[in-house]
């Protein structure tokens, strides 16, 4: 607790690093609550073709999401050596398929790099950042925006 | 605790109290003249009364003193409470709840309403007690005593009575001190635990007039074994003044429950007034009581009679004879008194809470059967000793669940009793004379489905009243009594509830309702119905009574609208009449929302589960029973009737050709249209109840899918959606409304 005050005081945060294919990407470290190996999915009917199914996580039911399709790239044959990163997207819990976890980065905010101009409309909605690491290219992810829709605010709206 | 919080707790304690006051003046109505009915429908009234007070809400407060008086009469059996003053008092219930639920929701009740009542209130209080006013005076709201006071006479004591004379409604009052009440008032312990405080009352009765008073400690204790938070005190108090008896005992008012007390004219013409009496207190005992608690105390009786012809003899003992291990002992009673009291008390506790704990027990079940499930798969003989502690777990977890559900489950009377309400403004409406009887009101149901429950009840019960129950001219002429009987009564049933509503009324017009049906396009001229098959069209989607259309069940919502709203609920509903003696509405419901008995079918390989409640029946289709309709419309002959096949897989998308019926499994399920559908499952694994989870929580509502649930291997199962899954069938598309971020 102590360590979070400090490293907030001074000005930054931490986020989790984990790979998809030969990309890094990294999301900020509080909308995650938990990460789990794979377990078989409940396809769901007249789902988009990202969203896996649903898996039992302890009594609820948690939508799982394949992040490399949801990004636009290729749909992820899930194996045993795949995780799924819980985070909290809104008021709702979501598990992301991704191949590894790599680590978890302590950045501030000079270390962020734009984001190219030369992106397109879908990295565009979800990409706020670059950074360089170690030589690394890590793109940081606002899952917010990735999930935002208008169904699903008007539906917070609701809740 | 802010204002609004104790608000809150005031309103839901209203809420109480109102159903208290209804069923009291229920079973008043009843023809039960027990007093504590009586006093239980004063207090409900009276509580109602202080507690608005205190928030000022002021409507609240004025109605309720207007009722409360009028109770009153009937407590002190000036008024007899019979059918016309109850229903009065009825009607003057649901006003005061109304007022309750304004206050709470904002709005307001009609003035004309309020007043006409009020009227009517007061005027059954004046009519049998001219001499007590509707508006019974507190002595807060008056002037200050006047200054011409009798001359003190004193007793050799040398203590002085204080008389006070009391100026309240002008001079003309002042000359007739004619009454004289000899009060004995006792305050118990709760009345000072409520912050009431005795000597604030005794000087407010002083001011209604000449006042001597007499403390009694009879009951005072010896020093040792005295309880400070205890009352021991009595006072016998003389009192001559202008006021009738009502007013005197008005002072008492907000004390009245915490004292006894007694308040009657004084037997002698002469007053005579009692002095107070020194009472001799030996504190000798503080000195060797604690000291030596085994040695008995020196025993001090000490009493005390004057000189004057008392007639009541106060006299005043302080016995010390109980040694401290007596004390001990006397103090142990008390606390074992206290406990008892507070045995049958319940704890208010937040929904969420409860809801929370029934997930986490919902997870317990769950993650019991996945632990027993890999350990049988390890131990075959199932002897070993972890295989029986698991069993035991599993019963444990079951009772578990079980009482967990309990909590949620409430007894279906509040709702019940709104009804009685609804029965008595519709009846007042249409000029009918209705009487209902509820049974097994204290029947326990899930708070979902009381909640639920209430609206399509309240449709059928004005239903019941507006139609079910003739006029009185028409039962009078059919021999029947012009008093119409409807009964609501319910009950547990394997597992389930059983809701009946019966009608001693003329029961259901076949030979109307088959025309109307015929009418309005719902069955062929020539159809050849059972009288049951035309008693069940009242339900049809459709059928409309519109030449009957009144306010009370003309609203636009037919019975099909009840019917969908208990399917819902998963429960069914049904009906049995006969001409000229009534009818009987039959629902079954589930007793819990959370769990559903479901059957587990695989389709296409997935696993998924079908409410037990749609499933009429299950069959394995021969070849020669499919015969192909159109292009794609398959059917199925059950019994010489043609029923349309769905194959669920592909409905939901799990296969993109249809499976060939003779492989699979059909179930042959009813839907909200009331049409019957075959739907096509690839195998039945058996049969069990599931708890239902959400998948609106964290995902989206999937068309044709109602809920999920958790299987004993830790998999979701979906639970299929029936009516929606027949609707589709029926060339309604069964698009998602929305997905998680389906769009870039």
């Amino acid at each position: 607790m102590s360590y979070a005050v400090k490293s907030l005081a001074q000005g930054s945060r931490e986020l989790i690093a984990f790979r998809i294919g030969e990309q890094e990407f990294c999301v900020n470290i509080m909308s995650v609550r938990e990460i789990r190996g794979w377990t078989q999915a409940t396809p769901m009917p007249h789902a988009p073709a990202y969203v896996l199914g649903v898996i039992n996580l302890r009594g609820a039911v948690l939508p799982i999401v394949d992040l490399s399709a949801r990004l636009g790239m290729k749909d992820a044959e899930p194996s045993a050596r795949h995780v799924i990163i819980v985070a909290q997207v809104k008021n709702r819990v979501v598990g992301l398929l991704v191949e590894a976890v790599s680590d978890i980065l302590t950045i501030t905010e000079e270390n962020i790099q734009p984001v190219p101009e030369i992106s397109s409309d879908l990295e565009k909605q979800y990409a706020r950042g670059i950074l360089a690491i170690d030589k690394r290219m890590i793109c940081m992810i606002e899952l917010d925006a990735l999930f935002a829709e208008k169904a699903l605010d008007k539906e917070s709206e609701a809740a | 605790m802010d204002m609004n919080e104790i608000k809150e707790i005031f309103f839901q304690e209203c809420e109480e109290q109102l159903a208290e006051l209804e069923s009291g003046l229920l079973k008043l109505n009843d023809g039960d003249r027990d007093p504590e009915t009586v006093n239980a429908v004063f207090r409900a009234v009276h509580s109602i009364k202080g507690g608005a007070g205190a928030f000022g809400l002021d409507d609240l407060v004025a109605f309720a003193h207007v009722f409360e008086t009028t109770l009153d009469c009937v407590r002190s059996n000036k008024l007899e409470p019979n059918q016309d003053v109850l229903k009065v008092m009825l009607k003057s219930a649901d006003v005061l709840a109304d007022l309750v639920t304004c206050s709470r929701d904002g709005g307001s009740v009609e003035e004309s309403r309020t007043k006409t009542l009020v009227k009517e209130l007061e005027a059954l209080a004046n009519g049998e007690m001219p001499s007590a006013a509707a508006e019974a005076p507190k002595p807060a709201a008056k002037a200050a005593p006047a200054a011409a006071a009798a001359p003190a006479p004193t007793d050799d004591s040398g203590f002085q009575p204080i008389p006070f004379t009391f100026d309240g409604f002008g001079g003309d009052e002042e000359a007739v001190l004619g009454n004289v009440f000899d009060i004995s008032f006792k305050p118990t312990r709760e009345l000072y635990s409520k912050g009431n405080e005795a000597a604030l009352l005794l000087r407010d009765l002083s001011r209604l007039g000449e006042m001597s008073i007499a403390c009694d400690m009879d009951t005072l204790p010896a020093f040792e074994s005295m309880d400070p938070e205890a009352s021991y005190f009595g006072w016998k108090i003389s009192l001559k003044t202008a006021k009738s008896e009502d007013e005197v005992r008005a002072v008492f008012e907000f004390a009245e429950w915490d004292c006894e007390l007694d308040v009657k004219p004084a037997e002698a013409s002469e007053d005579e007034e009692q002095p107070m009496v020194p009472v001799p207190f030996d504190l000798s005992a503080l000195d060797d009581g604690p000291a030596e608690p085994a040695a008995p105390a020196p025993a001090v009786v000490a009493a005390a009679e004057t000189a004057s012809n008392v007639t009541k003899a106060v006299a005043a003992a302080v016995e010390k004879k109980e040694s401290a291990a007596a004390a001990a002992a006397a103090a142990a009673q008390n606390n074992a008194a206290a406990a008892a009291a507070s045995a049958g008390q319940t704890i208010r506790v937040d929904l969420d809470r409860v809801d929370r704990l029934i997930n986490l027990v919902g997870e317990l079940v769950i993650n019991q059967a996945m632990l027993s499930q890999s350990v049988i798969e390890n131990d075959a003989t199932g002897t070993s000793a972890v295989n029986m502690g698991l069993e035991e777990l599993q019963q444990l977890t079951r009772e578990i669940q079980d009482s967990v559900m309990a909590i949620r489950a409430q007894p279906v009377k509040p709702v019940f009793q709104r009804m009685s309400r609804i029965v008595r403004e519709v009846a007042d409406m249409v000029g009918k004379q209705i009487r209902l009887v509820t049974e097994g009101e204290n029947t326990e149901v899930d708070k979902t489905v009381i909640d639920k429950i209430a609206e399509p009840l309240t449709h059928m019960i004005r239903n019941a009243v507006d139609h079910g129950i003739e006029s009185p001219e028409k039962r009078e002429a059919a021999g029947k009594d012009p008093e119409g009987t409807i009964k609501l009564s319910a009950k547990h049933r394997s597992g389930r509830i059983l809701i009946e509503l019966q009608d001693d009324g003329g029961g259901i017009n076949r030979e109307r309702v088959k025309q109307k049906a015929i009418d309005n396009d719902l069955i062929a001229p020539d159809a050849n119905l059972t009288d049951e098959e035309i008693d069940n069209l009242i339900f049809a989607p459709g059928f409309s009574t519109a030449d009957q259309i009144s306010d009370i069940s003309g609203r636009g919502v037919g019975m099909d609208v009840v019917k969908r709203s208990i399917q819902a609920l998963g429960g069914r509903i049904s009906i049995s009449s006969k001409p000229g003696q009534g009818s009987i509405f039959t629902m079954s419901l589930p007793l819990t929302l959370a769990v559903l008995d479901g059957m587990v079918v695989t389709v296409a390989g997935q696993t998924l589960v079908v409410p037990l409640t749609a499933i009429v029946e299950t069959l394995q289709p021969e070849a020669s029973a499919i015969h192909s309709f159109g292009a794609t419309q398959r059917l199925i002959s059950i019994r010489n009737s043609f029923c349309p096949l769905v194959d669920v897989g592909r409905i939901l998308n799990f296969r993109s050709t249809q499976a060939n019926p003779v492989e699979g499994v059909a179930l042959l399920v009813e839907s909200e249209g009331g049409g019957q559908r075959a739907l096509m499952v690839d195998a039945i694994q058996g049969q069990r109840q599931v708890v239902i989870k959400s998948l609106e929580a964290n995902y989206t509502h999937v068309p044709g899918i109602a809920a999920a649930t958790i299987l004993g291997d830790g998999r979701v199962a979906l639970i299929l959606d029936v009516d929606a899954v027949v609707a589709a069938s029926r060339g309604q598309s069964l698009k998602p409304e929305m997905s998680l971020a389906a769009t870039g």
